[in-house]
Formats: structure tokens, sequence, C-alpha cells
């Protein structure tokens, strides 16, 4: 089971309160967002499977 | 009276060395002198002169023997304080105490095996996690072009060193932009090389998977001689003169870039394209991935370094460093797996994109050296952190491990100087260089025929 980002984000700012570190919260928050992303990137390549990688390709005309 | 930095390259120096028109003892003596005159840059955090003296009579000497070691013989060298030194501290740039190295650093014995001088160890962002070189022990790294903006990092010490005349090259560590970013924002050379390329044995790590050693320098040349030391190659040849293909990636890498950066990226295509070069774009599908895709990566593989140190040492940190390291303690395992699997598709994917050209053409920097200080940057109309804004174009190959190269890029929109990055094909670091210095000299053409 994954671990859920809001699950994750409350225990995290939580335990850095707890140990008096309160200027990470703003930055654990910044960090789910990122979570967010990296997961849904995974999400995609997933679905995209082995197609993925060959994408990029050479695209207009010469300048 | 102002001394006049010596600004030349290793490529021209050591013929004069070799011939003994110019002695290591002046070349050492030159370099202090201008370490003397900007104590305001804040670039060294040691300083070796008598031992460099004493290396450099040592080098004179074997030369009136007849035995020159070839051309890094008597060149004074900076080396990131990141990076052992026999004899010093290799302090990172921090308030944590640091061991007196017992023995060089691989990388360092190298250079001193080819004859050269180590001057001293320059100031960094402290243990390398940083673009700006501000959060230091030792205080700020000031840009020798604006001394009231940073000099970039985290190898900023080096590259302030480079461009104020205080060394002919210097060593730099690279884990998301390290070398890049800073020889952009000073106006010098850096080469971040293939991952795993060169020995990162005797260098305090950032993140174990992303970090490079590499050479910086005020000539791609020069950065050919000290990659042929570093990795144990032969001296190289002088550049190729051919016909080469560049493709410059287009969305993510391109569309918030500050019109500097955009001006010379322009110039260089134009350049490129009278010199007889092809310059075509590209797409790499998934780049916007890059950010959280390093940032899993990176924070993770800090945070298990120092977890030992921030057990014993935290209060000792510069506090942003101390909370970008906490924070990699609270990441999953399962993100840093994600990101791991997401690595190897933008691996393929930059391979995809140089299948067809001979290197990538992109700013090494969105934006010019940022004013000390400054927690944000307005970029194309859109206020970002400065940090996030730093490493946008460079930490994509780091994650890729493909080598790349920064050099400077003329342009008429201000005074501040602008990185151009090559980036060439995996495990072909050598072909890269060679295709830099073809960009190298259609850039310079290009601003002599407009002086």
């Amino acid at each position: 089971m994954t671990t859920r980002i809001d699950a994750w984000l409350d225990a995290a700012i939580a335990d850095a309160t707890r140990r008096g570190l309160p200027g990470l919260a703003p930055l654990l928050e910044t960090m789910a967002k990122s979570t967010a992303a990296l997961r849904e990137a995974d999400r995609e390549a997933r679905e995209a499977g082995e197609s993925l990688p060959g994408q990029s390709r050479i695209a207009g005309p010469e300048r | 009276m102002t001394a006049v930095p010596d600004l030349r390259t290793i490529a021209e120096i050591a013929p004069l060395v070799q011939t003994r028109k110019i002695s290591p003892l002046d070349l050492v003596r030159a370099c202090l002198t201008q370490i003397d005159a900007r104590p305001d840059l804040n670039a060294f955090i040691t300083r070796l002169d008598d031992a460099a003296m004493g290396e450099a009579r040592e080098r004179e000497r074997e030369i009136e023997s007849g035995h020159y070691r070839g051309a890094l013989h008597g060149i004074p060298v900076a080396v990131k304080d990141l990076i052992d030194v026999a004899g010093t501290r290799t302090t990172s740039a921090s308030a944590i105490p640091s061991p007196v190295a017992a023995a060089d650093a691989p990388s360092v014995a190298r250079l001193r095996e080819w004859g050269a001088i180590i001057i001293g160890k320059t100031n960094l962002h402290e243990f390398a996690f940083g673009t700006t070189s501000e959060e230091s022990a030792f205080g700020p790294v000031r840009n020798p072009h604006d001394p009231s903006r940073s000099a970039g990092g985290s190898s900023g010490g080096s590259a302030a060193a480079l461009a104020a005349g205080m060394c002919f090259a210097a060593l730099g560590t690279d884990t998301g932009g390290s070398i890049r970013i800073p020889s952009a924002a000073c106006g010098t050379v850096g080469l971040k090389p293939t991952i795993g390329e060169l020995d990162c044995d005797g260098i305090v790590p950032l993140s174990s998977s992303l970090d490079h050693l590499g050479p910086m320098t005020r000539s791609v040349r020069d950065a050919v001689l000290l990659f042929d030391v570093l990795g144990g190659h032969p001296l190289a040849p002088a550049g190729v003169s051919e016909r080469a293909t560049f493709a410059v990636p287009g969305p993510y890498f391109c569309d918030r870039i500050d019109p500097g950066a955009q001006a010379a990226l322009e110039r260089a295509r134009d350049a490129l394209r009278d010199a007889g070069h092809v310059v075509r774009d590209v797409e790499i599908a998934h780049a916007a991935w890059t950010p959280a895709v390093y940032l899993h990566i990176v924070l993770p593989e800090a945070a298990e370094y120092h977890a030992p140190l921030l057990e014993r040492f935290a209060d000792r940190y510069c506090p942003g460093v101390r909370l970008r390291l906490e924070m990699g303690r609270y990441l999953l395992a399962e993100d840093y797996a994600r990101a791991m699997r997401l690595r190897r598709i933008l691996t393929a994917e930059v391979d995809d994109a140089l299948d067809e050209c001979d290197a990538l053409l992109l700013p090494a920097l969105p934006i010019p050296a940022p004013p000390l200080g400054a927690a944000t940057v307005e970029v194309a109309g859109a206020t970002e952190p400065v940090r996030a804004v730093m490493l946008r174009l460079t930490q994509l190959f780091n994650v890729t491990g493909h080598p790349a190269v920064s050099l400077p890029a003329p342009h008429d929109v201000d005074r501040l100087p602008r990185g151009l990055q090559i980036v060439g094909r995996r495990h072909q670091t050598g072909r890269l260089l060679q295709v830099a210095e073809l960009v190298e000299r259609a850039v310079s053409a290009d601003r002599s025929a407009r002086c």
C-alpha cells in the first residue's frame, strides 16, 4: 500500500515540531508538492509502459 | 597600484614555462598578489603560500635540469575545500569539526604528479549543498564581476578565483550544477564529465549517485588538459575542425530564461550557423520531471551521509543547509525508488535526443548571478526561488550522467556573464570537449567581429 502524501506530511511536520524544527514545516509542504509531482510522473510512466524512452526527437527546420 | 590579473590560459602559459620565459615562481607570485588584492571576494578558505612557493622552486629546478612534466608543470591550481589535500583541513566550508587530510585525494595527487602547484583551497556553499556559495562558515563568496552578487555555487570560490586571476585552473564538484553554475556566473569554463568517469575518492560526498568531479578553467582547451590528466588519458591533440550538429532543447529549458541568457543563446546559434555548423531544435519529452526526480534522490542520499554528523553537530550547520539535510531524513524509500526508476527513463530520453546530433546546446543558467541575500528572483515575469531557478538547466545531466560543459556566452544585454551549456553523449567526454572547442571558437570569432 502506498503511503498517502497528506498522511506523510502530517506525520513529518508533527515530528519536526516535536524536534524543535518548526522552520522545516514550509519546506516539507513544498516537498509534498514535489512528491505529488513525482508520483504523477511515475503513474504516467507506468501507464505508458515501455513506450516512453524514444520520444525525444529532432524537430523543426534547420536554423 | 592595483595589480593586473594574469588571465592567460594554461595553453598560452605552458610553452613559456617550458622554455623558461616565465618561471613557476612568477606564476605563484602573480596568483598570490591577486589573492591579496581581492580579499573581498572571499574565494579562499585555506591559503598554501609557503608550500606553493616551495613547490614552485622545485618545479623550477626540474625545468633547469631538463625534467619537464607537461602542460601543468609549474601551474598554480586551486582546490575546492571539499577535496582532500594532504596536511590541510577539509572544512567543506562548515563549522563542524573537520579532519586534517592524511593524504591527497587521487585527483590532487594526479595534478601534482603532472607538475601542478596547489595554491590553496577554495570557499564553497557548505557541504556543496547550495547554488550561491552564501551559506559558508567562512562567509559568502562574492562575484568578481559585481561583488554585490553571488559567485554561484557550490564551487563559487573556485570560479571566483579563476575569474580574478588567483589561479590558472581549479577543481570543483558538481551534484546538480555546482561546477557549471558558478562557471556561468563568473564567466569561466567548467566541465562535468560523464558520471563515474573521474575518481571521487578523497572528496566529501553530497549525493553518492549524483556527485561528479571536474576541472574549472579559463578555456575549453585548458579543461581538456586537466581532464586528460585527471582521467589518466594521454594529452589530446588540438580541437577538431569539422561541421557539427547541435540541438537546442526548447520546452522546459528555454521557457523561462532571462533576456541576457536568451540573447546569448541566440547569438551562439547564429555564430555556429555562420561557422558552417547545423543548429536544430529538439524536445526532451519528460524534462519537466527533472526537479522532482532530482530532489527525491539528492535529499535522501545527502541525509544518509550526514545522519551521524547531524546527531552530534546539528547546531553548527548553516541553518538553511541543516534544514535541507533534515528534510531528506523524512523522504520515503518508496519515493526514492520511484525517482530512480524515472531516472532511467530520463537517461534514455537524453540519449535519444543525442542520437541525431553531436551535442545539445542550451544556457547553463537561466539568470545572471543573483544578488547576495536574494531568496527569490524574477524570471520571465514569474517570481521563483533562487535555488530552483539556478538548478533548472543543469540538474538533469547529473540525473542522467551525461557530460556537460559550461563556457562563456557573449551578449549585449548587460555586463554580467552568461554561460552556454554543451551536453554530449555518455562516455564520450573527450568528444564533447572537441565540440565545445568548436563552440568556443565560433562565439569568439563572433565577438571579435563585433568589436
